[in-house]
């Protein structure tokens, strides 16, 4: 349906479960796509899966260098980066009053402040090619907060407004700046849960079932597109109605 | 009239879609030649990539006026 042929795409976070099934819905539609994650070896089956027009790039989020050499790497090996998914994320959960500095700067540095270094990499070559697509996962808790995930929750939000203020900045130059906040979806972390979490869970969501990765990605999917065009600033709740925002 | 002001008004003309006899010495690319904050930006990317320097953030804040940066630029090459 939506047509990205001759695009090029960088997605972080490409070795997990909605990483992956962005960038190969990305992929399908016809983008050239840059792998970036940690681990190599996912990125690499993922590559090897999705045969041509795809690049590994690794990445460790939380060296402040290495994310600023991450677009130029993306450029050099695709020619330009016109799509940016900032998907890349952790969490170190613990109870606010027992959450260390730590557990909390990391949080930030990876989910945040990594977003923000990408995008000013990024919007760069998008200004000059007045054409920009730039996407960043955030989630259902950045808006609705979680006991536990002080941190997570406050990068997730910081995403929200720092995307919006972006999205200003940049609307004049074709490019748009999006959020897409998932609810609860299946991937190897949900898997790990008992039945009663998953039972508690399920008791939240009017849909009555988990998200899949493949549904995220096709928000990000729309979002890339030209068809998206006058789509800026909004973050797209895919959550099966979990928080309806 | 040197080199860098011709190559430099050749961008300023270009981008801001300005006639060229606007393009002195004391004109302010925001107040005379009509630039908003984000042309500024792409003005000085445009200077980099052209010359082949690297303009700091702060320096590139002092590059008000067409003057400005032709000296910047003279200066960093």
């Amino acid at each position: 349906m939506f047509d990205l042929t001759g695009k090029t795409a960088l997605v972080t976070g490409a070795s997990g479960g909605i990483g992956g099934a962005i960038a190969t819905a990305l992929h399908n539609a016809g983008a050239t796509v840059g792998l970036s994650g940690t681990r190599v070896e996912p990125l690499e089956a993922l590559a090897a899966q999705l045969g041509d027009r795809v690049h590994v790039l690794p990445c460790n989020l939380s060296d402040a260098e290495a994310v600023t050499a991450l677009p130029k790497q993306a450029i050099e090996a695709m020619g330009s980066l016109d799509i940016l998914v900032n998907n890349a994320g952790i969490t170190r959960d613990n109870l606010f009053m027992r959450m260390s500095d730590d557990e909390w700067s990391s949080v930030l540095d990876v989910n945040l402040t990594s977003t923000m270094r990408l995008c000013k990499g990024a919007i760069r070559g998008m200004m000059k090619a007045r054409w920009g697509r730039i996407i960043n996962i955030s989630s259902v808790v950045g808006a609705t907060g979680n006991p536990g995930q002080a941190n997570y929750a406050a990068s997730k939000a910081g995403m929200v407004g720092m995307s919006k203020s972006i999205a200003y900045e940049v609307a004049s130059r074709g490019i748009t700046v999006n959020c897409v906040a998932p609810g609860f979806i299946a991937t190897a972390m949900t898997d790990k849960l008992n039945d009663d979490q998953k039972g508690a869970i399920l008791g939240q969501i009017p849909a009555g079932r988990m998200g899949e990765a493949e549904e995220i990605a096709a928000a990000v999917l729309y979002l890339s597109s030209k068809e998206a065009a006058y789509v800026t600033g909004a973050t797209l709740h895919v959550n099966g109605g979990m928080a309806m925002l | 009239m040197s080199e860098v002001e011709d190559r430099v008004r050749k961008i300023v003309v270009e981008h801001l879609g300005v006639e060229e006899d606007k393009v002195v010495e004391s004109a302010s690319f925001i107040d005379d030649l009509g630039a908003d904050s984000l042309d500024t930006v792409e003005l000085v990317m445009a200077f980099e990539e052209e010359f082949g320097i690297e303009i700091p953030d702060d320096a590139a804040e002092t590059i008000q006026t067409f003057g400005d940066a032709v000296k910047f630029i003279k200066g960093a090459q």
